[in-house]
């Protein structure tokens, strides 16, 4: 009993211990806020600039949203295509490989250029790094039915569709969920670099602006809003999984 | 023969050029309503054969009739069951059970008009392998025993004529393989469909079937056809006659024989 308490709040008492010794040694060793600030002065910061920080999150938050529905619609298009066909695995397989391992930050000036600085390039930035490991998770679902079980269904009559819809894609949900998990921090990850780089609002912008005035507690006030969003989204997803497909985590759910 | 059910003729049957025959000038024939099982040491095509009969496969040469015409892709009047139960996790027993009649035709287009035919179906049959109670637990809820049981119900449940079985009870204990020896023995009396049964299990061939075909080593032939001439019904008792015992060795003999050479 006390043990099962203690690892539920396991997580929150290094944070707290971590937030403690940080407060502790900017104190002790008297860092300046412009080097390395405090969590204290952290949290001034967030309440100073509370409105102006809620504004850029949620615009940081609805191009991240628009580019994880983007890379989700074509994560699973291509998933799809690429796990029910060794002929299409095997063409486009290497293409995504090599695309994927662009870095990201790399497009920018790319979509800069087609769409102008703001909102657009934030999008399609979060989309282009969050569609890949959507893909290959559903593409791993479909391609690992049991060939026993394919049998059974195709002496049957059933036909490539059949098998695919109701064997294929029910298997490939607990690998899709779990990608969704990735790749919605990784959508993050995308929007926020884009802004950093080309925008006049969202987080990324408002890191960029504050760092270049030195006023590091906002820099800091930033990072910490992004990781709750992204963290927060995280939970979300999660708790669609274990609702999703409780069936394919059963051994977990026994012991806890 | 005229009452042929199936009839297999000389066929071969390759997988690619490089591996040669899986299985070699194999002929037998089959009555409706008849209960085979092939025997045979592991890698022998027993599997193949099965391939075959369902019509996934088509034989490299040579050829099969069921209901007297040539098999030229998957019939839709046959079951299927494996050594692994091959359950959906995410399907309750009842659904797993009900997945043929949503594929199959005739049911498949009134599927969802006459679902509520179609479940108790599948409920009676599941109750007919002793699974009372257990429509709505999910198969890892069961044991290997129950699910393998499932798996026979959804191999069923569309009255397909002719049943597969390709070693549907070798990953059990001893105990629970007789019990469904006798469930799949009852079954058969009841509805009559015809089974062709792969097994390693020299005692179930024989407890089971009325023919039972001995296969070589790869590419797997025929080697000797057994008539099980022991009176039907049969009780787990007749394992232990002397009748029984003596078809026993004479078929480990052949097996012996195959290993040998």
């Amino acid at each position: 009993m006390k043990q099962s308490k203690l690892e539920k709040w396991s997580s929150w008492i290094v944070l707290a211990v971590i937030l403690i010794l940080w407060e502790f040694i900017c104190r002790a060793f008297q860092v300046s806020d412009f080097i390395f600030p405090a969590p204290s002065g952290i949290v001034a910061s967030l309440r100073q600039y509370a409105g102006p920080i809620t504004g850029h999150a949620l615009q940081t938050f609805w191009s991240t949203m628009a580019g994880f529905v983007l890379g989700v619609t074509v994560g699973v298009l291509l998933g799809f295509l690429v796990g029910s066909s060794r002929l299409m695995y095997t063409a486009l397989y290497p293409l995504m490989v090599g695309f994927n391992s662009i870095p990201k930050s790399a497009f920018v000036p790319i979509l800069v250029v087609w769409f102008g600085i703001g909102t657009v390039p934030a999008i399609l930035t979060a989309f282009v790094i969050c569609f890949f490991p959507i893909t290959v998770n559903v593409a791993t679902g479909l391609a690992t039915i049991e060939p026993e079980l394919e049998d059974v269904l195709r002496a049957l009559g059933a036909n490539r569709m059949d098998v695919l819809i109701k064997v294929g894609l029910p298997r490939s949900m607990p690998y899709f969920f779990a990608s969704l998990k990735v790749a919605i921090t990784l959508a993050f990850v995308g929007s926020v670099v884009s802004e950093t780089i080309a925008a006049n609002e969202g987080i990324g912008y408002l890191m960029m602006s504050a760092g270049s005035q030195m006023r590091m507690p906002l820099v800091f006030a930033g990072l910490i809003v992004i990781s709750v969003m992204a963290m927060a989204m995280y939970a979300v997803f999660a708790f669609l999984e274990r609702r999703m497909t409780g069936w394919a985590t059963r051994g977990m759910d026994a012991r806890a | 023969m005229s009452d042929a059910f199936v009839e297999v003729d000389k066929v071969d049957l390759a997988y690619d050029e490089v591996s040669g025959n899986a299985i070699e000038d194999v002929s037998l024939s089959m009555k409706e309503h008849e209960f085979i099982a092939m025997v045979g040491p592991s890698g022998c095509g027993k599997s193949t054969f099965m391939k075959l009969c369902s019509g996934l496969r088509r034989p490299s040469k040579g050829q099969v009739t069921v209901e007297g015409r040539e098999v030229s892709g998957p019939l839709k009047i046959v079951g299927m069951a494996f050594q692994n139960a091959t359950l959906l996790p995410w399907r309750t027993t009842l659904d797993n059970v009900l997945l043929p009649l949503e594929i199959v035709q005739p049911y498949r287009a009134s599927f969802k008009r006459d679902k509520e035919k179609y479940v108790l179906k599948a409920k009676e049959l599941l109750h007919s392998v002793g699974l009372v109670g257990y429509e709505d637990r999910f198969p890892w809820e069961l044991s290997g025993g129950m699910q393998q049981r499932v798996s026979i119900c959804r191999a069923l449940v569309h009255e397909p004529k002719l049943l597969l079985l390709d070693e549907p009870f070798a990953a059990l204990d001893a105990f629970t393989r007789e019990e469904l020896w006798c469930i799949l023995r009852d079954l058969w009396m009841l509805k009559r469909f015809t089974v062709v049964l792969v097994t390693h299990d020299l005692r179930e061939a024989t407890f089971l079937a009325d023919t039972v075909y001995v296969m070589s080593k790869r590419p797997g032939r025929i080697l000797a056809k057994r008539d099980i001439d022991i009176p039907r019904p049969r009780e787990l008792e007749v394992t232990y006659t002397d009748k029984f015992v003596g078809i026993v060795l004479e078929l480990r003999e052949h097996i012996g024989r195959i290993r040998k050479a």
